[in-house]
C-alpha cells in the first residue's frame, strides 16, 4: 500500500488551493468539475495572481517530506494507482488522488470486493431521537450482516450510524472532510478514537488539514462513490445529505430514504426524496435486500419479544404504544418500583434504551 | 493590682468620683470564632484627664460604634456616665473582635469601674449582649457558642439578652440569667435574684423558620419521583431531579425534610449552634428541631455557599448541616461555587483559612439538585428543538465532580390531569416510618464503621457489606459490559441497591433491587459519548 509522488503532489496542490477552490465554488463552479482538472489546468484556472509562486512550490514538491508527515500522523496513504484503491471510487474523473487512512487499512481493501458492498447512511446533524435510533439500528443491522457502513462522522445521524456499527463490532468506514487524523467535529473525539482503534477513517486531504466549506460536498462525493446504496435518514429540505443523495444518483447508485413524519420539517428533505422515487427503507432488512439482493442476508433483528415472560412483554408493548416513562406506567410508588425494575431488565436484554428525560426508546 | 497600689499611694478621697487616680474593672465576655467562642476580658480604665472614651483591641466598626450605644444606654438607664478619660481594652489584643456583643460587657465594666455596681460580683458572671440606646438588651447571634465557651471556661453564670436565654440554657451546668435591660443586669450584679427562664413559647419556640411542615400528601401524581425521594431519604443519597420547568421539582425537594428521621438532641444542638452563629435564629427560638432545608439562589458566590468572610461565617452548606441543601437549576450555578462545594461534600466539613487561623464548619448535608433535561426543557417530546450539540453543552455544564457524588437521578414528567384530580399517593408520615426502619437496619449493619447511612459506603465497605445474589450480580455485570455503567456508577448502583433492599427489609441484595437501582442511575459519561 503506497502512494506515488505525482498523486501526493496533486494532494498538496489541492490543499494549497483550498481557499481558491472555495472562492470558485461561490462563483458557482462545480466542485467535481474543478477536481477533475489536471494539475496545470487547476493552477491556471484558480491560482490567479499567486500562480507563479504556487507553480514553483508545486514543481519543487518533495514527496518524501509528505510521506514523513503521513507517517508521523500514523496514517497510511494509497493513491489511485495502487491496487487496493477502491474500484468504486476510481471510476469517476474527480476521484481523490490519495486516500489517507487512519486505523485499519484492511477495511478499505475489503471494500474493493463486489460481494460485500458498502452502504452509506447520512442525515441531519440536528436529528431527533427517533432518527438517531433509526440510524443506529440501520448501522447495527447492516454491520452485523457484514456490510460496511459508510458515513461522515458528523453530529447526529452520521455518528449514530457509526455507533450502531461499532456496537456489533461490524465494519464501518468514516470519511472526513479534513485530515483523517483530526476529529471533526471535535466533540466526536471518543467516536473518532473508537473508529481508528478497530475500523478506519479516511480522507483525501493531507494530515492535520482543517476543513473549509467546499471540503464537505467533496467528502460527500466520496461517501456516495464508496457506497452502492445511499440511505438518507432525516434531512431537511436544504440538507447536505441531499447533495450526497444527488451525487449517488449521478453515479448511478441506488438511493434510499427512511420515511418520516410529514409534519416534521426535519424529515421534509428525506420525504421529498421518497416522493421523487427513492427506495423506501424501513429497517436494516430493506437496506440489505437492496444492497445484496433479496433474501441473501437476513438482518438479525432485535431479539423477538416472544421469549420474554408475560409481564415483561406486556410492559414492552406498553412502551411501544407510547407509554414510555415510568410516570406513564406506574400509578403508585410501589408500582413505580416494579415498573422501573422491569424497564431495567428490558434495557439489559437490549429491547429498550434510556432516552433523554426519562423516556425509554425501543431499540431498532 | 496596679490600681490598688496607686490608689493607696495617694490620699484616697471619700468619693471615688473625686479622686484623680486609676480605676480598673475587668468583665468577662466571649468573642465568636467560627462556631466556638473565645474568652475575652473587657478591661475598663478610668483616668483623670479630658473626658474621652476609647475602645482598643482589634474591634471592627460595630465595636467602635459601641461607644455611642454604651454611652446612651448607661445614661438612659439612669446611671452616671463617668466624665473621665475612659479606655476600654478587649484582651487578648491579637484576636479580631466583631459584632455588637461586647456592648454589655463594656457597659458593665464602666459601671463596675465607676463603682455603681460592686466589682466583686462582676467576676462571677460572664456577660454577652447588644445594647439599644434606651438600655434594652437585644437579640444577638452566637449566644449558644458563648454559653458553650463559658461552660468550658468554668464560669458560674452567664447573663444574656432575655430573648436568647433559652438558647443559652441548652448548655447544662451553667446559670443562665436572661436580662431585658441594663437595669436588670445591674440588679443581678448587685446580687439580685436570677430570673426564671422565659417560658417556651409554643408559637415560636419550636420553629425552624418555616411556617408549616410541608407534607408529601400535598403532591399529586409523581409516583416514581416519590419512590426515588423515599430511597434518597432512606439511604441519605444525594439526588438529582431532572424535568421540565413547572413539574414540581422544587415542591418535591422541599418535602424531603418531612420524611427524614427527626434530629437527635446532639444533632439539633449542632444545627442550632451553626444557625445561631450565622444569625439565622428567630427571636425567642431555642432549639432547631426540624432538619434545615437551604435553597440558595443560583447566583450565590463560593463564599456564600461554603462560608467565608473576613471573620469566617458559615455558608449555606453549613446551614444545611444535618439537613438538605437544595440547588435549584444546578447548571445555572457558577462553576467556582460548585467547585467549592466539592471538597466539603466529600469531607462533611468546610475549612476556611484566614491568615494563620483555620476555622472549620461542619456541613454534612444531603444534596438535592434540580435541572432541566435540556436547554429548552422539552427533551423527550417532539417539541424539543435542542440539537445534539445543545444537549452535549447542557450535559457538560452539569457534569463535573458534583455529579460523581449524586447517586440517584429522577426524571420528572408533567403530571396529567388524571393525576392532578386523583388523591395523594402517600403521606410523609407513612414514608417516614419506612425510612426510619431502613435507617435502623443500616445503623445496625454499619455499627462498627462509624458511618450511619448507605450513602457513605466506601468502595471497600461495599465489597465487605453489600451481599448481592447471583441474579443481581448477573444484571450488574451485563450492564457494566454493555458500557452503560462506569466503574464509579457501578458502586453508586450498589449503594442505592443496598438502600432499596433495606427499605424492603431484606438482608441480601437481589436482582429486583439492582434492577431498580439501575433504573435510577445517572447517565454516565460513557452513555452518549459515542453517539446521540
Amino acid at each position: 500500500m503506497s502512494a506515488c509522488d505525482a498523486c501526493l503532489r496533486r494532494t498538496a496542490l489541492v490543499a494549497s488551493l483550498s481557499g481558491h477552490i472555495e472562492r470558485a465554488r461561490r462563483n458557482r463552479r462545480h466542485i467535481s468539475e474543478l477536481l477533475s482538472l489536471s494539475d496545470e489546468r487547476l493552477l491556471s484556472a484558480l491560482a490567479g495572481d499567486r500562480r507563479g509562486e504556487l507553480e514553483r512550490r508545486h514543481l519543487s514538491f518533495d514527496a518524501d517530506v509528505a510521506r514523513a508527515r503521513i507517517d508521523d500522523a500514523a496514517l497510511h496513504a494509497l493513491c489511485r494507482h495502487d491496487r487496493s484503491y477502491p474500484g468504486q471510487l476510481a471510476q469517476s474523473a474527480d476521484a481523490p488522488a490519495v486516500l489517507h487512512v487512519a486505523g485499519d487499512p484492511g477495511r478499505l481493501r475489503a471494500l474493493g470486493h463486489d460481494d460485500m458492498p458498502a452502504v452509506a447512511i447520512v442525515g441531519a446533524r440536528r436529528a431527533g431521537q427517533e432518527g438517531l435510533e433509526i440510524a443506529r439500528g440501520l448501522g447495527r443491522g447492516l454491520a452485523a450482516a457484514g456490510v460496511t457502513v459508510v458515513s461522515g462522522m458528523a453530529l447526529g445521524i452520521d455518528s449514530a450510524a457509526h455507533a450502531g456499527a461499532l456496537e456489533v463490532g461490524g465494519p464501518t468506514l468514516s470519511v472526513l472532510a479534513g485530515g483523517a487524523d483530526v476529529s471533526y467535529p471535535a466533540s466526536k473525539r471518543a467516536l473518532h478514537r473508537a473508529l481508528i482503534a478497530t475500523q478506519a477513517v479516511i480522507s483525501e486531504m493531507p494530515p492535520g488539514f482543517c476543513p473549509v466549506r467546499w471540503c464537505f460536498p467533496a467528502r460527500n462525493r466520496m461517501i456516495a462513490g464508496l457506497a452502492s446504496l445511499t440511505i438518507v435518514v432525516e434531512a431537511t429540505e436544504r440538507s447536505g445529505s441531499l447533495i450526497t443523495a444527488e451525487l449517488a444518483q449521478d453515479l448511478g447508485r441506488a438511493v434510499g430514504a427512511v420515511p418520516g413524519s410529514t409534519l416534521a420539517p426535519r424529515a421534509a428533505g428525506s420525504n421529498a426524496l421518497l416522493r421523487d422515487g427513492a427506495l423506501v427503507i424501513r429497517h436494516a432488512q430493506d437496506a440489505l435486500d437492496e444492497a445484496l439482493g433479496i433474501g441473501v442476508a437476513t438482518a438479525t433483528a432485535g431479539r423477538a419479544c416472544e421469549e420474554l415472560d408475560g409481564s415483561l412483554r406486556a410492559l414492552l408493548h406498553r412502551v411501544e404504544d407510547g407509554c414510555d416513562t415510568v410516570e406513564d406506567l406506574a400509578n403508585s410508588p410501589a408500582e413505580a418500583q416494579v415498573v422501573l425494575c422491569g424497564l431495567s431488565e428490558l434495557e439489559l436484554l437490549g429491547f429498550l434504551r434510556r432516552g433523554p428525560a426519562g423516556h425509554y426508546v425501543r431499540r431498532a | 493590682m496596679f490600681a490598688h497600689e496607686s490608689s493607696q499611694s495617694r490620699a484616697v478621697p471619700a468619693h471615688p468620683w473625686t479622686y484623680l487616680g486609676l480605676v480598673l474593672a475587668r468583665v468577662t465576655t466571649f468573642a465568636i470564632d467560627g462556631l466556638a467562642s473565645r474568652r475575652v476580658a473587657v478591661e475598663v480604665d478610668l483616668r483623670s484627664g479630658l473626658p474621652a472614651f476609647t475602645i482598643v483591641g482589634r474591634g471592627d466598626a460595630a465595636v467602635r460604634e459601641s461607644r455611642e450605644r454604651v454611652h446612651a444606654a448607661v445614661l438612659n438607664s439612669g446611671f452616671a456616665f463617668p466624665q473621665r478619660r475612659i479606655t476600654v481594652n478587649l484582651a487578648p489584643a491579637h484576636l479580631r473582635k466583631v459584632g455588637p456583643g461586647f456592648d454589655l460587657a463594656t457597659a458593665c465594666g464602666l459601671l463596675a469601674a465607676s463603682e455603681q455596681v460592686p466589682a466583686s460580683n462582676v467576676d462571677r458572671w460572664a456577660v454577652f449582649g447588644e445594647l439599644s440606646l434606651g438600655g434594652d438588651l437585644r437579640h444577638c447571634r452566637g449566644v449558644l457558642a458563648v454559653a458553650q465557651g463559658a461552660r468550658r471556661a468554668g464560669i458560674e453564670g452567664l447573663i444574656v439578652p432575655r430573648e436568647c436565654a433559652r438558647e443559652a440554657a441548652l448548655v447544662d451546668g451553667l446559670v443562665i440569667a436572661g436580662a431585658a435591660s441594663l437595669v436588670d443586669v445591674a440588679a443581678l450584679l448587685r446580687g439580685g435574684r436570677v430570673p426564671d427562664l422565659p417560658a417556651d413559647d409554643p408559637a415560636t419556640g419550636n420553629r425552624s423558620g418555616e411556617a408549616e411542615q410541608l407534607d408529601l400528601g400535598d403532591v399529586r401524581g409523581h409516583a416514581s419521583p416519590i419512590r426515588a425521594l423515599t430511597i434518597a431519604a432512606a439511604g441519605a443519597h444525594n439526588l438529582l431531579l431532572s424535568g421540565p420547568p413547572g413539574t414540581g421539582k422544587t415542591m418535591l425537594a422541599r418535602r424531603l425534610p418531612s420524611i427524614l428521621p427527626p434530629l437527635t438532641r446532639g444533632e439539633a444542638i449542632d444545627v442550632t449552634a451553626i444557625h445561631s452563629v450565622a444569625g439565622k435564629m428567630l427571636s425567642g427560638m431555642s432549639l432547631v428541631q426540624r432538619r434545615p432545608l437551604r435553597a440558595p439562589h443560583h447566583t450565590i458566590s463560593p463564599a456564600g455557599l461554603v462560608g467565608g468572610g473576613a471573620l469566617p461565617s458559615p455558608g449555606e452548606a453549613s446551614l444545611a448541616h444535618h439537613g438538605v441543601l437544595f440547588l435549584d437549576e444546578l447548571s445555572e450555578f457558577g462553576r467556582s461555587a460548585l467547585e467549592a462545594l466539592r471538597q466539603p461534600l466529600e469531607d462533611g466539613v468546610v475549612a476556611i483559612v484566614r491568615g494563620q487561623r483555620t476555622v472549620s464548619f461542619p456541613c454534612r448535608f444531603q444534596l438535592v439538585a434540580s435541572t432541566n433535561p435540556c436547554p429548552c426543557g422539552m427533551a423527550g417530546s417532539p417539541r424539543c428543538q435542542c440539537s445534539e450539540s445543545d444537549m452535549a453543552r447542557h450535559r457538560r455544564k452539569l457534569s463535573g465532580p458534583l455529579l460523581d457524588r449524586i447517586d440517584l437521578l429522577v426524571n420528572m414528567q408533567r403530571p396529567t390531569t388524571e393525576h392532578l384530580r386523583a388523591s395523594a399517593l402517600t403521606t410523609s408520615e407513612v414514608v417516614l416510618g419506612a425510612v426510619c426502619e431502613a435507617r435502623e437496619r443500616q445503623a445496625l449493619r454499619l455499627r462498627d464503621t462509624g458511618l450511619l447511612t448507605n450513602a457513605d459506603l466506601t468502595p471497600r465497605l461495599i465489597r465487605d457489606l453489600v451481599r448481592v445474589d447471583g441474579a443481581g450480580l448477573a444484571s450488574l455485570h451485563r450492564s457494566y459490559e454493555n458500557g452503560d455503567l462506569s466503574a464509579r456508577g457501578h458502586d453508586r448502583v450498589l449503594r442505592v441497591a443496598r438502600t432499596i433492599a433495606d427499605l424492603d427489609g431484606s438482608d441480601g441484595v437481589g436482582a429486583s433491587h439492582i434492577g431498580e437501582a439501575l433504573g435510577l442511575r445517572q447517565h454516565d459519561a460513557l452513555d452518549g459519548a459515542l453517539a446521540a
